[in-house]
């Protein structure tokens, strides 16, 4: 179980974690979901005691991440999985580690084998492409057994066969009982693995709720109607009392009502539909949704922009 | 739905957290465990080997080499009132260019590569994992340097025909140098972990060896001349060669007083890298 409560953490003049309270319980997959510079990599780096918090505080089972004796065997973390000296093998990277908390050596040779890197385990990590990285990092977080998993995104990067073993990996790990607690900006991704959602916009907490909840709340089915005639359909349904939402590009879009209701109100009234479909609203949707106010990069939609000095180039 | 629940109340101390347990046992982990994980880690990397591989060779080669020239000469008294043992300087000031560099790296090169906050994970105890880095380090370059200014020193002795050295001098020159160099490779390792960049820190490590003596060579006004005395006796290059009592000048560090001087240097430089490693983010 971790705690957090308060949890600040100022870069300077900017807030990266703002007053964040909440719990990861066991026996769970919690989903840590946020759009990029959200603070999720930050928030897990204090978890782990290794950037203090400005304010606020973060138990793992009642204490302090740097009061655990064998810190490897109550928290396993990916945090980067390219955090590895190149140099080093598979094994003597994990080995070191699992020396600095009295892990039996044979240990080693287990994890590398869960994570199916036996065969490579005495080559240079630098020569390891993105998934075997990734699951060295795997091995890493796994080798103390720990009650506690932590990931950062831990499916970049990796093929479909690679996502589908990491998603097992963690509900197996979390069926047995111990906390895991994975960071993603994919929505749909921890629709499929996580059973709790903490949710974080600009450093501060938008949603802690259960999946099942949020899916309940968030699928929102509704119709999609383009009408050459907006005025004439808007007085329609404002007669029938149906509202409709306009929704950009000349569409509108009506909340609880079945489509066959508003084809056969514009048919008697002869109003020209040019769209009429039922709708429902992606995860992916009510997470941007929940985070629009709050995202921090931006990109521009549409067709990247040419070069402003074009035209003055051809006139010159 | 963005309805945070009310925290859990912090549970009270030792209250039992339901949960997995796991089968391997627990250990409280101390300060044995650190180093055998930093030893592990020294020993599976490459740059290891290069370093100490190139230091054994430039002090072995070098010592070997001008033990052979001079020793070769037919004029006796060649050295004058000197022993043999002199001869040992250059090949270890040389060398100490691998010791700094290796010092460097143990430290920064786990902040070049992220390593740094795999083994923080792993080791909470910041100022353990510290200790540990310096411990091994300073066993392997005091060891490694040990043994080649040994085998150096009495292959000098035999080839030059020369004053027979003084048990004190066989010291210095043996133990002596050996303490100093890997003192000297310490503060590298700690500079590299206040710097946390490898590049920069083996650049100020060196310039610190090099540039005061350079810079008094260069300074010719007479009003600077007690800036420049002070320059040139305490640079480490002269440090060093008081191990083998043949000092630039006859004032200045003398006998075992270069050892302190560096002690000194290196204590301060710890305490301070350890403060600001407790202080900062990993
Ligand atoms: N060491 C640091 N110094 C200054 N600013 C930082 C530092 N670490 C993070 N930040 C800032 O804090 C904010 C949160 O960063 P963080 O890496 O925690 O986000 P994230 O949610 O993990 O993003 P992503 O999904 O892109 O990984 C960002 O705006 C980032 O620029
Ligand atoms: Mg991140």
């Amino acid at each position: 179980m971790i705690e957090l409560e308060g949890l600040t953490k100022r870069y300077g003049e900017k807030v990266a974690v703002n007053n964040l309270t909440f719990t990861v319980r066991p026996g769970i997959v919690t989903g840590f979901l946020g759009p990029n510079g959200a603070g999720k990599s930050t928030t897990m780096r204090m978890m782990l005691g290794l950037d203090r918090p400005t304010a606020g505080d973060v138990r793992i089972d009642g204490r302090h991440y740097d009061r655990l004796k064998d810190p490897l065997k109550y928290i396993g973390a990916l945090l980067d999985a390219k955090a590895v000296h190149g140099g080093r093998s598979a094994f003597s990277h994990l080995l070191c580690l699992a020396q600095s908390n009295g892990i039996p050596r044979k240990r080693v040779h287990e994890v590398l084998d869960t994570v199916g890197l036996t065969a490579v385990a005495r080559k240079k990590a630098k020569g390891f492409s993105l998934g075997m990285g990734q699951r060295l990092g795997i091995a890493a977080a796994l080798l103390g057994d720990p009650r506690i998993l932590m990931f950062d995104e831990p499916v970049n990067g990796l093929d479909p066969e690679g996502i589908h073993w990491i998603r097992t990996l963690m509900k197996s790990l979390a069926g047995q009982g111990r906390t895991v607690f994975v960071s993603s900006h994919l929505m749909s991704e921890m629709a499929l693995t996580a059973d709790h959602l903490v949710v974080i916009g600009q450093g501060r907490l938008l949603a802690d709720t259960s999946m099942a909840d949020f899916i309940a709340r968030n699928s929102r089915s509704y119709v999609r109607i383009r009408t050459p005639q907006p005025e004439r359909l808007l007085d329609v349904l404002h007669e029938a009392g149906i509202t409709a939402v306009e929704a950009g590009g000349g569409a509108f879009e009506v909340d609880g009502e079945k489509p066959e209701r508003i084809g056969e109100l514009a048919a008697q009234q002869q109003v020209v539909l040019h769209e009429l479909s039922p709708q429902q609203a992606s995860l992916e949707e009510a997470f941007m949704r929940l985070t629009a106010g709050s995202v921090e990069y931006h990109a521009h939609s549409g067709a990247p922009a040419g070069p402003q000095w074009g035209n003055d180039w051809k006139k010159g | 739905m963005s309805t945070p629940q009310t925290p859990m109340p912090p549970a009270a101390p030792g209250t039992p957290y339901s949960g997995y347990t796991s089968p391997i046992p627990v250990v409280r982990t101390h300060l044995g465990h650190a180093l055998a994980s930093e030893w592990t880690k020294i020993k599976s990397v490459r740059s290891t080997m290069w370093t100490l591989g190139v230091f054994l060779a430039l002090v072995i080669g070098i010592g070997l080499l001008t033990g052979s020239v001079v020793g070769g000469s037919a004029s006796e008294g060649e050295l004058g009132s000197e022993s043999a043992l002199a001869l040992g300087f250059f090949g270890l000031l040389l060398g100490s260019i691998c010791i700094i560099t290796l010092g460097v790296l143990t430290t920064a090169a786990e902040y070049g590569t992220g390593m740094i906050r795999t083994t923080m994970t792993a080791c909470p105890s910041r100022g353990r994992v510290l200790t540990a880095k310096a411990l091994v380090f300073f066993a392997l370059a005091f060891i490694s340097t040990l043994v080649s200014s040994s085998l150096v020193a009495v292959a000098q002795v035999g080839m030059v025909d020369a004053r027979e050295p003084s048990g004190g001098e066989w010291l210095k020159a043996t133990v002596g140098v050996s303490l100093y160099l890997a003192l000297l490779g310490l503060l590298s390792l700690v500079v590299g972990s206040i710097i946390r960049h490898s590049a920069g820190a083996i650049t100020i490590m060196i310039g610190a060896v090099l540039a005061p003596l350079v810079i008094a060579l260069f300074m010719f006004s007479a009003s600077l001349e007690d800036l420049r005395n002070f320059l040139l006796e305490y640079s480490i290059p002269n440090q060093l060669s008081v191990f083998y009592a043949n000092s630039l000048s006859e004032s200045g560090p003398s006998g075992w007083d270069p050892l302190w001087i560096m002690l000194g240097v290196t204590a301060v430089a710890f305490a301070g890298a350890y403060a600001l490693l407790e202080r900062r983010d990993v």
